[in-house]
């Protein structure tokens, strides 16, 4: 696992740069949509950083199912390197959302059923990480807990708006995209998840070097 | 080993009880209960909502100043990516040195 | 099943024998929730009028408070004496100790909420009781799924350190929805004109919730009870 951290980090951050570089020039050659213009384009990130926290949850929760059932002690590390990254793309997802909203909508934020559950969903991760920062001796166990909590939110934030109609486009949207469209989604998305990937791999090998250091510091108080 | 008999008799207990059924059969009534009270009392959807719609040509008066827009949404999010791979270096850092500091302590210990 | 059921009934009357010696949780928590409410007054009644739209509110906030109370105590006596590993070394099904516990603390929120809405109803005016059956059901199954996953968290918690902070910091994150629903289908109800199919479709989705929680509860009580 440590190994294979160590080389796959470059190969990953490699590709997501890449994609990171090269997606404004595609999503700039793309068609305008018909009643945003130009605000649209922020969909090109706004969405993709939404997959790549769903992405992080996932990994957080069935990390923690592993964890949790199985002991797996690399488990829990990656578990808390998915938390952190659901942050930071929720995060992303936060405040790319009310910049294309205030254009669109006129507004910068509406308590609607898709947004509140985005809320709510960063909220639980925070508190996730709280938890394991404050929570002293054994409380990965609790953080596992929390954590399936929070994978059990996707899907109600997932189908938030195909079944509770709301202001915000459906999800159901994205597959029918023309290809003009959907080019420059599918590039960034791309980037996005490599890009997850990536940090993904990165902030778990810290946590292995925190493990690592931990056994020393016993190794050397044991004798 | 009473203990351990007593920890056996418990996952006994639970196996026999079938959570794992319970927890399917418990998600499998609550999606459908959820689905059938959603299906009333929805508004009706917009051809914006339903599908993409690409645009022919947009009056010039329509084109709010987006521009600044998308490129704060642009720059937000490298500025997030690149500060979050720049805190990752910064932990690294400081556990690195800490492995060196301690495993010198070590060898000088070993050495002594 | 009889077996489970016959543990949960066991420890769901032992709390409630230890409760019946000293009150302590009772007596805290009521008052708690009283003076919750009369500070709620305090802010929103202005020259003997209540603020519009605030009651049903002002209800779940109190329950939601004096909940957060209770289920900061529950697993207290189990700290000494190493009692919750006594507890859980038990040769029984693990969750139906779990059940027990919840048991108690819905019974406990029960006495909470039958004064809390009488204040509510009565300070500020709020027409609670036109709908007593559909408000049952929400309160209960809103209580229901708050306590559902206060029981496990605090549980969880009775080991970790800061527990007093962590337990609302973890427990309203998971819990908005569930309180979301409650306060809206309240609302709902006391409006002038009651909009009945929608106070079917808030309960209908306390229910959803309810049910996805308490599953998850049940199936995670025991790995995450296990040192």
């Amino acid at each position: 696992m440590t190994a294979m951290n160590r080389r796959l980090f470059p190969v990953l951050a490699g590709l997501a740069a890449f994609f990171f570089v090269t997606a404004p020039i595609v999503i700039i050659r793309a068609p305008y949509e018909s009643t945003m213009g130009l605000v649209q384009k922020i969909f090109y990130f706004h969405f993709p950083a939404w997959m790549a926290m769903f992405l992080a949850v996932f990994v957080l929760g069935i990390a923690s199912v592993q964890y949790l059932f199985r002991g797996k002690p690399a488990a829990d590390r990656l578990a808390v390197a998915a938390a952190e990254l659901a942050v930071v793309f929720g995060l992303m997802g936060l405040i790319t959302g009310p910049l294309w909203g205030i254009k669109a909508w006129g507004v910068w934020w509406q308590w609607d059923a898709r947004l509140t559950m985005a809320v709510i969903l960063e909220l639980i991760l925070v508190a996730y990480l709280l938890l394991r920062q404050y929570g002293g001796a054994g409380s990965e166990r609790l953080a596992a807990g929390v954590g399936i909590f929070a994978m059990a939110n996707v899907p109600f934030l997932y189908v938030s708006t195909e079944i509770w109609r709301t202001v915000h486009p459906r999800t159901s949207v994205v597959p029918t995209l023309p290809v003009d469209f959907g080019l420059p989604l599918w590039w960034s998305f791309a980037g996005f998840i490599v890009l997850c990937m990536a940090l993904l791999a990165a902030r778990a090998r810290l946590e292995e070097q925190r493990a690592a250091l931990d056994r020393l510091y016993l190794a050397l108080e044991e004798d | 080993m009473g203990i351990l008999r007593l920890r056996g008799a418990s996952r006994r207990a639970a196996s026999r009880w079938g959570v794992p059924r319970v927890v399917a059969l418990g998600l499998v009534v609550g999606v459908a209960a959820g689905v059938t009270v959603l299906e009333a009392a929805q508004p009706p959807t917009t051809a914006a909502q339903d599908g993409f719609v690409p645009m022919g040509d947009v009056p010039p008066e329509e084109q709010m100043p987006a521009a600044p827009l998308v490129a704060a949404a642009y720059a937000v999010v490298w500025a997030i990516a690149v500060g979050y791979l720049w805190t990752i270096w910064q932990r690294m850092g400081t556990v690195e040195a800490d492995l060196a500091d301690v495993t010198r302590r070590i060898e000088d210990r070993d050495e002594a | 099943m009889r077996e489970f059921l016959r543990v949960a009934w066991l420890v769901f009357r032992k709390d409630l024998r230890v409760e019946s010696r000293s009150r302590e949780l009772l007596f805290t928590t009521v008052f708690f929730a009283i003076s919750c409410v009369l500070v709620f007054s305090f802010g929103f009644v202005r020259a003997g009028r209540a603020v519009e739209g605030a009651a049903a509110g002002i209800l779940w906030i109190a329950i939601a408070f004096s909940g957060t109370l209770a289920l900061g105590r529950a697993f207290e006596r189990e700290r000494y004496h190493d009692a919750l590993r006594g507890l859980l070394l038990a040769p029984v099904a693990r969750p139906a100790i779990y059940v027990g516990k919840l048991a108690g603390l819905l019974l406990l929120l029960a006495v909470v909420e039958a004064i809390v809405t009488v204040m509510v109803a009565f300070l500020f005016e709020a027409p609670l009781f036109r709908h007593p059956v559909r408000l049952f059901a929400l309160l209960s199954l809103g209580t229901l799924g708050f306590a559902g996953v206060g029981t496990l968290f605090s549980a969880m918690l009775v080991r970790a350190r800061s527990r007093a902070v962590l337990l609302p910091v973890l427990l309203y994150p998971v819990t908005i929805p569930v309180l979301i629903m409650g306060v809206s289908g309240t609302a709902v109800l006391i409006d002038p004109e009651p909009n009945l199919a929608m106070a079917r479709l808030w309960i209908g989705l306390l229910f959803f919730f309810d049910t996805v929680f308490l599953t998850l509860a049940l199936w995670t009580f025991e790995p995450v009870m296990t040192e």
